[in-house]
C-alpha cells in the first residue's frame, strides 16, 4: 500500500503544472452558461487540444495521450489547482466518448472524436423527457425507420448546455412493441441544427440558460449515426452512466481545490470559530474523495471495475459540494447573496448536483439493494 | 501509487477475524464489564499472539514496527468484535516507551506488553485512565513527565459498561521528563480511528442482517425506502472512513491521523444511531448483542480527542503548508 506516484508520473505532473502556469487565463472567463462565456470555453478548449492537454485519458491517435486513470487523477488535480476553467465539453467527454470507445465503430470514432477533442463540436446529452425523469426508461421519444437511417421525433429536456452546443446524442424509442420498458430503445446522435430540431433554452434557478428543451420533428438520421445495434440502446447507454456518477464526472481535483479556497476563505475572514467546523470537514471531505479515488483507480489498474460502489461516489461528491459552497457562501455574508462571483456560480451548481446523473434517492437505492443486498422496494 | 491493502494485509485480517469469531467476543465483554477479567486476559494473549501490540514498536525494542498500516488492520478486527480493554491505550503506551531518549524502561517493561503478558492503560494529565483496574502498567502523562502510576482511585461505571474508568493515583517513579505525547497521541487516535471504523462496520452488518429479517406490514423493513436510504448513507459514511484511516496510516502526519479518526467516529456513530433506530424496541435492550456495538461508538467518538479537538487539529496541519 503506498500514496507515492512514480518519478514517472511526476514528471508528468510537472509538466501539465508548467503548461498550465503558462497558459490558464489571468482572469476568470466568463459563465460557461451564457453565450459569451460558452464561446470563450471552446476558444479553451482549442488551446487545451492544440497542446494535447484536452483529453489526457485518450489515445493519442484521438489527440490523447494515453494517460492511465492515476495519471487523470494527477492531471485534474493540477488543473483545478491552476484555477482552470470548467469544460464546456465534459458531457461529450464523460459520456459520448466512453461510449464510442466500447460500442462505436472505428469510422464513428475517427468522425467523432477529434472535433470533440477541439471544441469544435460540443455535445449535449439528450436522455431526459418531460415524462421520463428518474424513470428513464418510459421514455417515449420515437425513432421510426427510414430509408438509410431514422426519422426521430418526441421532446428531450433538460439538456445541459444544448442551448449553444452543436450535437446531441441521446436514446430514442425504436420498437415501441417491446415488453419491458428498457428494450426496443436505440441510442443515436443528432444535429441540433438539423431540419426539425427546435431548441429553447430553459434558465436555472439563477436565470442563466444553462440547459435547453429540445423538439423534435421527423428529423432524419443516418445509419451512421446509431451507437451500437438498434434496440440494444439502454444496455450501451447505462455501462456509460457508471462513468458519469464514478470518477469521471466530479474528480477529486476540483474539490482539492475548493477546499483550499475555502480555508483561504476563512482565514482571510479571521478564521471565525463558528465556522471552524466546517471548514474542517472541507478539507477532510476532499481528502477523504481523493483517497477513495486512489483506491478506486488501483482497483481498476489491477483489472477491478467500479459498478455500483459509482453511487457511493455521486451521493458523497454531490453532498460535499453544496456543504462546501454554503459555507463559502455564510462566511461571505452579504457578499454571498451577489452573482457571478466564483462562489455564487458554484452554489447555484452546486445546488443541481444531488438531481442530475441519477437522483441521490436513485443512487441510495442502488447503494442499499446492490451493495448492501437489502431487497427491492416498490418503484 | 497502489492505494490498496496487499495480500499478507488482508490475510492478516481474514486470521484476526477468524480467531475472534472464534472466541465468542460478546460474552468476554459482558465478563468484562462485571470486573471478572478471566477470559478478556486470556483473549488479550492471543491477539498479542497474533503481534498486534508488536506493531508500533521498531526491531530495536523487539518489536514488528513500526506498521501502522497493519495495525489499522488489526484494530478494524478488534473493532469488529467489540473486543475489551485497554487496547489502544497499550499501543499507545509500547510506542511512547520504544521512543523515550532513556532506553532502560522500555527494557523494562515492553516485553510483557509485546508478548500479552502485561497490558497498559496510558493517561493525560487530569483524565480518566481506561481500565486501570485491569491494565498492569499505568501511565500518567503529566505536566512533569512521565510516571508509572503507583495505582489507581475508583472504577467509575460507565454508558459502555465493558469501559471501566478509573483516575490514576497521583506520584510514583518518574520515567520521563520529556516524553513524546505527540507520538503518543497519533498512535492512539488511529488505533482509535480503526476500531471505531471496526464497529460501524458491526453496526452495519448487524442491522443489514435485522432488516432482512424482520418483516412488518407482510414485508421485510428492509425494502422500505427509509429505511434503505439510512443505511446506504451509513455504508457510504464508512466507506469514505476508509480510505482517510488508510492513507493516514500511511503518512502518520497528526493532521492526517486527526481526519481519520473525527470521519471514522463520526461514521461509526451515525450507524450506531441508525442500527438503534432500525432495530426498533430490540435494539434500546442491554441483553441484546447489538448494545455492545452501541456504547462502544458512543465512547470511541470522546476517546483521544472528541469531534471539535480533532479538526481543530486538522486545521492546524493546513494552516502549516504553504
Ligand atoms: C442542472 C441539471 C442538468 C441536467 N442535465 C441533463 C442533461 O444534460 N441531459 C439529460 O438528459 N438530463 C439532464 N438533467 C436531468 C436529470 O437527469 C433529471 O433531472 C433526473 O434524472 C431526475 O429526473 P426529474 O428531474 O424528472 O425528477 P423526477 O424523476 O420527477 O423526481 C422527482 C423527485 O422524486 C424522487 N424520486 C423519483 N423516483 C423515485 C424513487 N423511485 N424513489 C425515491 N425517490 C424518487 C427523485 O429522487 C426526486 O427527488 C439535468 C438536470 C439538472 C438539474
Amino acid at each position: 500500500m503506498d500514496l507515492t506516484h512514480s518519478p514517472a508520473d511526476e514528471a508528468f505532473r510537472a509538466e501539465v503544472r508548467a503548461w498550465l502556469g503558462a497558459h490558464v487565463p489571468s482572469v476568470p472567463l466568463p459563465s460557461l452558461e451564457t453565450e459569451e462565456g460558452f464561446a470563450a470555453h471552446r476558444a479553451w478548449e482549442a488551446e487545451l487540444a492544440a497542446d494535447r492537454w484536452s483529453v489526457v485519458s485518450w489515445p493519442a491517435a484521438y489527440g490523447g495521450r494515453d494517460a492511465d486513470i492515476v495519471r487523470w487523477l494527477v492531471f485534474e488535480e493540477e488543473y483545478y489547482a491552476a484555477g482552470a476553467p470548467g469544460r464546456v465539453t465534459q458531457n461529450g467527454i464523460n459520456l459520448l466518448a466512453p461510449s464510442l470507445f466500447e460500442h462505436g465503430t472505428p469510422r464513428q470514432r475517427a468522425r467523432v472524436l477529434p472535433s470533440m477533442a477541439t471544441g469544435e463540436v460540443v455535445w449535449a446529452q439528450a436522455w431526459s423527457e418531460p415524462e421520463a425523469g428518474s424513470d428513464l426508461a418510459s421514455l417515449t421519444s420515437r425513432a421510426v425507420r427510414a430509408e438509410g437511417g431514422w426519422l426521430l421525433s418526441g421532446q428531450k429536456t433538460w439538456s445541459s448546455r444544448a442551448a449553444f452546443a452543436d450535437r446531441a446524442f441521446g436514446l430514442f424509442r425504436s420498437d415501441p412493441d417491446t415488453p419491458k420498458p428498457h428494450q426496443g430503445l436505440t441510442y443515436l446522435m443528432f444535429g441540433l441544427r438539423a431540419p426539425g430540431v427546435t431548441v429553447r433554452p430553459i434558465g436555472r434557478l439563477d436565470g442563466k440558460p444553462a440547459f435547453a428543451e429540445i423538439f423534435l420533428d421527423e428529423v432524419f438520421v443516418p445509419d451512421e449515426d446509431v451507437i451500437g445495434e438498434p434496440g440494444q440502446g439502454w444496455r450501451i447507454a447505462m455501462s456509460t452512466a457508471g462513468d458519469e456518477r464514478g470518477l469521471r464526472l466530479r474528480s477529486p481535483g476540483r474539490f482539492l481545490a475548493a477546499a483550499d479556497r475555502l480555508f483561504a476563505l476563512w482565514r482571510s475572514r479571521d478564521s471565525p470559530a463558528w465556522a471552524a467546523d466546517r471548514v474542517a470537514d472541507a478539507l477532510i471531505g476532499a481528502r477523504a474523495y481523493q483517497l477513495f479515488a486512489y483506491a478506486h483507480a488501483s482497483r481498476l489498474l489491477d483489472g477491478g471495475s467500479i459498478g455500483p460502489e459509482a453511487s457511493l461516489n455521486k451521493v458523497f461528491w454531490s453532498e460535499y459540494d453544496i456543504a462546501l459552497h454554503e459555507t463559502a457562501l455564510d462566511l461571505l455574508g452579504q457578499e454571498g447573496e451577489t452573482a457571478d462571483t466564483d462562489w455564487s456560480e458554484g452554489y447555484v451548481f452546486s445546488l443541481a448536483g444531488p438531481i442530475y446523473a441519477g437522483t441521490n434517492e436513485i443512487q441510495r437505492d442502488i447503494v442499499a439493494e446492490r451493495l448492501l443486498g437489502l431487497p427491492k422496494g416498490r418503484r | 501509487m497502489r492505494f490498496l491493502l496487499d495480500a499478507e494485509q488482508r490475510a492478516f485480517a481474514g486470521s484476526l477475524d477468524a480467531m475472534l469469531t472464534a472466541a465468542d467476543t460478546p460474552s468476554v465483554v459482558r465478563d468484562w464489564s462485571r470486573g471478572e477479567h478471566g477470559s478478556g486476559r486470556a483473549l488479550w494473549s492471543r491477539v498479542a499472539e497474533a503481534g498486534v501490540f508488536a506493531l508500533a514498536v521498531p526491531a530495536a525494542h523487539a518489536g514488528l514496527g513500526p506498521l501502522p498500516v497493519e495495525l489499522a488492520v488489526g484494530f478494524v478486527e478488534l473493532g469488529r468484535h467489540a473486543v475489551p480493554g485497554p487496547l489502544a491505550e497499550t499501543v499507545a503506551a509500547a510506542a511512547l516507551l520504544a521512543e523515550l531518549a532513556d532506553p532502560g524502561p522500555a527494557e523494562r517493561l515492553l516485553p510483557a506488553l509485546l508478548s500479552g503478558e502485561a497490558s497498559a492503560t496510558l493517561a493525560l494529565d487530569g483524565s480518566y485512565a481506561l481500565d486501570g483496574d485491569a491494565a498492569t502498567v499505568r501511565l500518567a502523562l503529566t505536566a512533569g513527565g512521565l510516571r508509572l502510576a503507583p495505582g489507581h482511585g475508583p472504577v467509575r461505571a460507565c454508558l459502555d459498561p465493558a469501559r471501566r474508568l478509573t483516575p490514576l493515583t497521583a506520584g510514583g517513579e518518574l520515567l520521563s521528563t520529556a516524553p513524546p505525547v505527540e507520538h503518543a497521541l497519533t498512535w492512539a487516535r488511529l488505533a482509535t480511528a480503526a476500531q471505531a471504523l471496526g464497529v460501524g462496520l458491526t453496526l452495519l452488518d448487524r442491522t443489514v442482517a435485522h432488516v432482512r429479517r424482520r418483516t412488518q406490514f407482510g414485508v421485510p423493513v428492509g425494502s422500505f425506502q427509509a429505511v434503505k436510504h439510512r443505511l446506504a448513507d451509513a455504508r457510504t459514511a464508512l466507506e469514505f472512513a476508509r480510505p482517510l484511516l488508510f492513507g493516514a496510516a500511511l503518512t502518520m502526519a497528526p493532521a492526517d491521523v486527526a481526519a481519520a479518526k473525527v470521519t471514522a467516529c463520526e461514521a461509526a456513530y451515525a450507524t450506531a444511531r441508525a442500527a438503534l433506530q432500525l432495530h426498533g424496541a430490540i435494539g434500546y435492550t442491554a441483553e441484546y448483542d447489538l448494545s455492545l456495538w452501541l456504547a462502544r461508538a458512543r465512547a470511541l467518538r470522546t476517546a483521544w480527542g472528541g469531534p471539535a479537538e480533532c479538526r481543530a487539529a486538522v486545521l492546524s496541519g493546513r494552516a502549516a503548508r504553504p
